[in-house]
């Protein structure tokens, strides 16, 4: 249902950012304000502590650089990007005030005008292509190179428009430019101690491994924001330390909590837990090149024995949504409703298993504590599997080299993946039939095609139905099963107000700092 | 006597700076040893080999690896340890920011720690295989065995959760003053003092008796000397020499080695410092730290055997 909101007004061809950012525009106002009656006005002033999951002398404010969590909280605070994505992952219009193509391959940009740096600088054009050229810089050494590929020239084309030409038609652009690493720096900028950029903090202190202070920034362009007048944000990568810093009063947002902590912190009077239901999600693995349990049959038989409701209240103590056996979450907006949901069904477990021709022989089935509650799930499909005559054999290695010498490699195993910001992205590394990531060894020639032509589609009901459409053949034909998506647990004051989930990560995905305001 | 004495302390800087350069060698292989460099461990997944190339050529690892070495050595040798290929912030920044705070924690966990580990090494030798000595021996082996991270996060639940005496992370912005300093540094100190007396009181106990066992000690008692003056003016100087390289070994490892302390109460220290570099393959930056802990080493020792000789008149007189 929340997939919807982007496709009502049946979009035009080129039109469609446009008309996303008109709508962007109206949902974005409802966002920082809680919907219905408990909607409260932001209050101006008071300061936080606030703490995240990591810290190290790699702790960054070069945007090309970030690759962490608290990366990214630190660059939201000093930074912008042209678009953000909001609660369903789609792109809304920030220092660009609109984003129009020409076939999804020449892409023209219109500024936000007015907009300032922290030294009183106005944001032009010139800054904007600094910015986004750097990254195919190779002595930058930018994460983000890969997706920066696709830009084949990048030029101001007035006084506030650039323009930008792919290699090849790219209808999610506009998500691309939403990532972190495209935030938009000064042109020039190659030192990067003390950020200057439009964010809504200004910085006052920045020690890479210590702890980074910002101070509210009088002239941020969103008229109000920001509220707090200084955050200070560190690491504790210890999260019981972090835990128990929360619920000792030292700070007053703890990111990353785990679901066990979460009794503590609701016990205590004055604390809550923040949960965004996100797209991480820890997935089955039947490899189908495999000899012996390698077939479609042995994998749906796999695959109905997930019980899911009963994972989710048992290992993440319901907080995770449940999932239909294909990676997009149901709060995405290219989340296809029509799909029924698969269920627990050990009857039709049976009916696939003894079609797999696998028999009684036992079968290992590798988890690790690097795929997160792979060994539970395990367990419970394992007693599951025994009642219908499967003889599965729990293998327990260590998380240490999981990635390089078990996953991509067992038979039958787990996997574990973080969100992407678009489908198309996600699609192309792990289900691709050439992409090294494919982790059941899946092919599909009609899904390749379909992933190609959703790329350069413009319209969104079209990629709606196209990206449907794949959905249903990974959850029918692959051998990846998807039982949860796991939520993203914060955990902070009950005066902290004003995050709402946005699927990227926690913290209101990684950018409460402009959002947040404390209650008297 | 004193010549000997500067000639000694002359001889053992000479050696400490040799055994510095080798050290700086090792570790500088060792860290080359390690898979993956800074290049790949900054990139993470996004490590394409051009985009791994073009770092490397920018932060100069496409140098071999020995005119890298001399490079820094020569950098270190004028008094410049270079910048931190991570954040490219100079490497003296970066420790000048870390050190005050190890050395605080450490100088005040010293004089809570030595004094306290003394006398209860000193009385349990005094009065050995007297009730207090057993309960003593049998409390500090008990506090030795828990682990420390339990300790602190044992501390941590009661003083700061439960009780609310204390705070739970040791590191404030801004200035502090004297008491809210210690309110900050008391579940440290007191965790790493526990961990720390143990070593230290068992190691006095020890030293004395072996001592107190001598003939010499036995004359004094004859000649009815009170057993407060045999222990501390008869047998406590010759037994000084082990204790002293104890509680040296005990401090040095204070301003490197108490990286669970620092990662329970998130206190900003040089230990946290050094791991960070080995995880991101920062050389310059592990060198920097290496070159400290190993120098803070070699001083506390040698500050230990100067004492050492300078209150036994036996090893004076050679």
């Amino acid at each position: 249902m929340r997939g919807d909101s982007d496709g009502s007004g049946g979009a035009r061809r080129r039109e469609l950012m446009q008309m996303v950012a008109a709508a962007g525009l109206g949902a974005a106002g409802s966002l920082w304000l809680p919907e219905s009656a408990r909607a409260q006005t932001p209050r101006r002033g008071g300061q936080i502590r606030a703490a995240g999951y990591s810290s190290s002398t790699a702790d960054t404010v070069d945007p090309a650089k970030q690759s962490l969590s608290t990366d990214y909280v630190r660059c939201n605070m000093f930074y912008n990007t042209l678009t953000a994505l909001d609660g369903n992952l789609a792109p809304q219009p920030e220092l660009a005030e609109s984003i129009t193509s020409d076939r999804a391959t020449v892409w023209t940009i219109k500024l936000r005008k007015g907009v300032t740096f922290h030294d009183g600088k106005a944001l032009t054009p010139a800054d904007v292509v600094y910015s986004l050229q750097r990254h195919n810089d190779p002595k930058v050494g930018s994460i983000a190179k890969p997706l920066a590929a696709q830009m084949t020239e990048i030029k101001a084309t007035g006084t506030d428009e650039v323009t930008i030409t792919l290699s090849a038609p790219n209808a999610d652009f506009p998500v691309v430019l939403g990532t972190f690493h495209f935030h938009i720096i000064k042109e020039g900028t190659t030192e990067f101690v003390k950020p200057i950029g439009t964010g809504p903090y200004i910085c006052k202190e920045f020690t890479p491994g210590v702890r980074t202070i910002g101070v509210r920034n009088p002239n941020y362009w969103k008229p109000g924001k920001p509220y707090l007048d200084e955050i200070e944000f560190f690491g504790i990568p210890d999260e019981t330390a972090r835990v128990n810093a929360l619920l000792a009063g030292d700070i007053q947002l703890a990111g990353g909590v785990t679901p066990r902590s979460t009794r503590l912190i609701k016990a205590q009077q004055g604390l809550s837990v923040f949960e965004t239901p996100a797209g991480v999600y820890t997935d089955l693995i039947v490899r189908l090149d495999a000899p012996g349990t390698g077939n479609l049959d042995f994998a749906l038989a796999l695959k109905y024995l997930q019980d899911r409701e009963q994972m989710r209240d048992a290992i993440y103590q319901g907080f995770a949504v449940i999932g239909n056996d294909h990676p997009i979450t149901p709060s995405n907006r290219f989340y296809n409703a029509d799909i029924p949901q698969r269920a627990f069904d050990p009857d039709k477990a049976k009916f696939h298993f003894q079609k797999s021709g696998v028999g009684t022989s036992k079968v290992p089935i590798v988890v690790s504590p690097a795929a997160a509650g792979s060994a539970e799930m395990a367990v419970m499909m394992q007693e599951a599997g025994s009642k219908i005559g499967l003889d599965l054999e729990v293998r327990r290695v260590p998380g240490d080299g999981y990635w390089a010498n078990y996953w991509l490699k067992s038979a039958v195993g787990f996997g574990n993946i973080n969100p992407r910001p678009s489908v198309d992205i996600l699609m192309t590394l792990f289900f691709k039939s050439d992409a090294p990531w494919n982790e059941s060894a899946w092919k599909d020639p009609k899904f390749d095609s379909l992933l190609a032509t959703a790329r350069g589609e413009t319209d969104f009901a079209k990629r709606k139905q196209m990206y449907g459409e794949m959905q249903l053949a990974i959850r029918d034909t692959s051998g990846i099963g998807i039982a949860l998506f796991n939520s993203f647990l914060d955990g902070h004051v009950s005066k902290l107000k004003g995050m709402t989930p946005i699927p990227v990560g926690g913290m209101m995905g990684f950018n409460f700092p402009e959002n947040v305001w404390l209650d008297a | 006597m004193n010549a000997a004495m500067l000639r000694l302390i002359g001889v053992r800087l000479l050696l400490g700076a040799l055994t510095l350069l080798i050290v700086s060698a090792l570790v500088f292989t060792a860290t080359e040893l390690l898979p993956g460099d800074v290049a790949e461990a900054l990139l993470g997944q996004s490590a394409t080999p051009d985009a791994v190339a073009g770092l490397r050529a920018a932060l100069h690892l496409d140098q071999p690896s020995w005119k890298r070495f001399l490079l820094w050595l020569g950098g270190l040798l004028s008094g410049d340890p270079g910048r931190s290929l991570v954040n490219r912030l100079p490497v003296v920044a970066l420790i000048g920011n870390r050190l005050p705070n190890s050395l605080t924690l450490a100088g005040i966990t010293a004089c809570v720690t030595v004094p306290l580990a003394l006398t209860l090494g000193i009385t349990t030798a005094m009065w050995r295989g007297s009730r207090y000595d057993r309960i003593v021996g049998m409390g500090i082996i008990g506090i030795v065995s828990v682990p420390e991270f339990l300790i602190a996060s044992v501390a941590v639940l009661v003083f700061a959760v439960k009780l609310r005496w204390l705070p739970a992370l040791a590191f404030r912005s801004g200035p502090q003053d004297f008491w809210a300093m210690m309110r900050l540094l008391a579940m440290p100190v007191g965790t790493l003092a526990l961990v720390g007396i143990g070593q230290m009181a068992r190691m006095t106990r020890a030293a004395l008796l072996t001592v107190l066992e001598s003939s010499y000690i036995e004359m004094a008692r004859l000649k009815g000397a009170g057993a407060i003056r045999i222990v501390l003016v008869h047998a406590l100087p010759n037994a000084l020499g082990p204790i002293v390289n104890a509680v040296a070994l005990s401090t040095s490892f204070l301003l490197g080695g108490v990286i669970i302390v620092e990662t329970i109460f998130n206190y900003p220290g040089l230990a946290k410092l050094m791991v960070d570099a080995v995880s991101t393959r920062d050389l310059p930056l592990v060198q920097a730290c290496a070159m400290l802990f190993c120098a803070a080493y070699l001083s506390m020792v040698l500050i230990a055997d100067i004492v050492a000789i300078v209150s036994n008149p036996r090893l004076r007189q050679r």
